[in-house]
């Protein structure tokens, strides 16, 4: 294998290393894969929700076999303090259409399943593999890799850094920074067993449907964070994540609020009597726009979360992992096609075409909403979603306070809490970071 | 909810989860200090598999066994040189049956 030369190393086989290591090897290039856990999926955390169409775009049939739990057809939101909660809820009978727009999955399951495929699509895939260091010629191009097995450095044209959030291998080159606490969660989840039936009934769903509940409030105390329930098939996924930073500063511990999540008592029923079978935590790239590094260099791209490519604002990650994947490997098969060299010219290719994506899009979109909520994260979190709840409990409690006497209240409630000008300053800042 | 502190131990977490341990090769070292800074003591509590203790003379002590690999440590402590981080050699450390 040593003797062996590549068109392209992939590193990691989670969704942007598979979507490019397979993008790549369906277009006839010699692609390797290395992946560090004992199989593909192993090492990997998400929630998990996964979107349709941007598998769609690299596999257009993958329903026919792919590990799915439940379409959703529900998503609710929530604002909750310590014993209430006020949502928003949608739900629709269009989602349940034949080829459904989002799905719950099961990482370790789903990234099997995707590796599989890529490997059918003729890449060589080499587990329980840690690439070490990157390997550059004379003039500093990315020519290969080093790996903790015995043996000479792998060579290959170009290399796809798909080492997730916290990728120590373009890292440690100098290649980007390592994230910083103030833009990266950490997240904590569990892994409910409940039978199918039981699922069904307590969130109203039937056949292969699914919900999903996303919380914010004072269940995150104080810090920028949102907590998560995923109706799985005959499981639920639930946790909570937080910036790093201001974990340091809380000294919250993470398992601990995701406990007060689950004893929440709008949580508690829906997850009661549930055989918890896995504990989980990973980080998320939140820095949006502003955080991603330099994409590409010579010899080597950047994909997915290594690349802090993530959608906080709207929870979207692992379609924006496989469509920077998709798009790097179109891009270097472009460039090999041409018979060009993989340098850092040729390789502008990838970040033009992200560029014209959803991908860069969305993320320039949302560009001052991380600075946004991490400097206002007590008003958000905290004093917000207890002001609401309070005036629902009001005006939901019939007593024989009028009606007018209750509005007003409400509203001074409001201007104590945050005085006029902060709640002007909120409602602005919200609407011009969202813009 | 708002009196009830919960008193779970994240070990009981720990054990429901699957590792590979390289024994005799820990990937993450502390290293040696009189007193802790502020993140390396912050660890204590924010180390979603409580990796990090205090010992009996007040330093902060690692026993990445039960590690999940997430990189909180290292975004917090690493540039400061108070932990030396590495990921576990291929194959070992944590494997997620769920993910």
């Amino acid at each position: 294998m040593t003797e062996e030369k590549f068109d392209v190393i992939v590193i990691g086989a989670g969704m942007a290393g598979n979507a490019a290591a397979y993008t790549m090897a369906s277009r006839g290039m010699k692609v390797l894969q290395l992946e560090r856990g004992e199989y593909p999926g192993s090492k990997n955390v998400q929630g998990a929700i996964m979107y349709a169409d941007m598998l769609e775009k690299i596999m257009p049939d993958f329903r026919d076999d792919a590990p799915l739990e439940r379409h959703l057809v529900e998503q609710r939101f929530w604002m909750m303090d310590d014993t209430s909660h006020i949502g928003m809820q949608y739900r629709s009978d269009d989602f349940n259409e034949s080829r459904p727009n989002r799905y719950t999955v099961i990482r370790a399951q789903f990234d099997k399943w995707f590796s599989r495929k890529v490997r059918e699509a003729g890449a060589t895939l080499l587990c329980e593999t840690t690439a070490t260091e990157l390997v550059r010629d004379p003039k500093g191009k990315v020519i290969g890799v080093r790996t903790d097995r015995a043996g000479e450095a792998i060579l290959a044209d170009v290399v796809v850094l798909a080492e997730g959030v916290n990728g120590l291998l373009g890292t440690r080159a100098g290649l980007r920074d390592t994230p910083k606490p103030e833009t990266v969660a950490l997240a904590v989840k569990e892994m409910h067993f409940l039978p199918e039936e039981v699922i069904d009934q307590r969130f109203g769903l039937k056949a292969n449907e699914g919900c999903v509940i996303e919380a914010a409030g004072t269940i995150t105390r104080n810090m920028a964070g949102l907590a998560f329930l995923y109706t799985n098939k005959e499981s639920i996924s639930i946790g909570i994540g937080c910036l790093v930073s201001e974990f340091a500063v809380t000294m919250e511990s993470p398992y601990d609020l995701l406990e007060r999540f689950k004893n929440h008592p709008s949580v508690k029923p829906l997850i009661a009597g549930s055989e918890v079978k896995e504990y989980a935590a990973h980080l998320i790239p939140e820095g949006g726009y502003k955080a991603i590094p330099p994409l590409f260099g010579h010899g080597w791209v950047v994909v997915g979360d290594a690349a802090q490519l993530n959608n906080a604002v709207h929870r979207e990650g692992s379609n924006l992992a496989m469509t920077s994947g998709r798009i790097a490997g179109e891009a270097i098969a472009q460039i090999k096609n041409r018979k060009k060299p993989m340098i850092k010219e040729n390789l502008s290719l990838y970040k033009s075409m992200l560029e014209q994506s959803f991908v860069i899009k969305d993320l320039r979109k949302y560009k001052d909403m991380p600075a946004l909520l991490h400097t206002n994260s007590r008003n958000f979190f905290t004093t917000y979603p207890k002001l609401l709840s309070q005036a629902a409990q009001s005006f939901m409690r019939v007593d024989s306070t009028p009606k007018l006497d209750k509005e007003r209240a409400a509203t001074a409630a409001f201007i104590k809490a945050r005085s006029r000008l902060g709640l002007v300053s909120d409602a602005v800042r919200l609407a011009l970071a969202w813009r | 909810m708002t009196t009830a502190v919960t008193n779970i131990r994240v070990e009981d977490k720990l054990y429901q989860n699957r590792y590979v341990v390289d024994s005799g090769r820990p990937h993450i070292r502390v290293r040696p200090h009189e007193w802790p800074s502020v993140n390396l003591y912050a660890l204590t509590s924010v180390c979603p598999a409580k990796c990090y203790e205090l010992n009996d003379q007040g330093q902060v002590e690692i026993i990445a066994d039960g590690c999940m690999e997430c990189g909180t440590c290292r975004i917090l402590c690493e540039a400061s040189g108070d932990i030396e981080w590495n990921y576990p050699r291929g194959g070992f450390g944590v494997l997620f049956k769920f993910g």
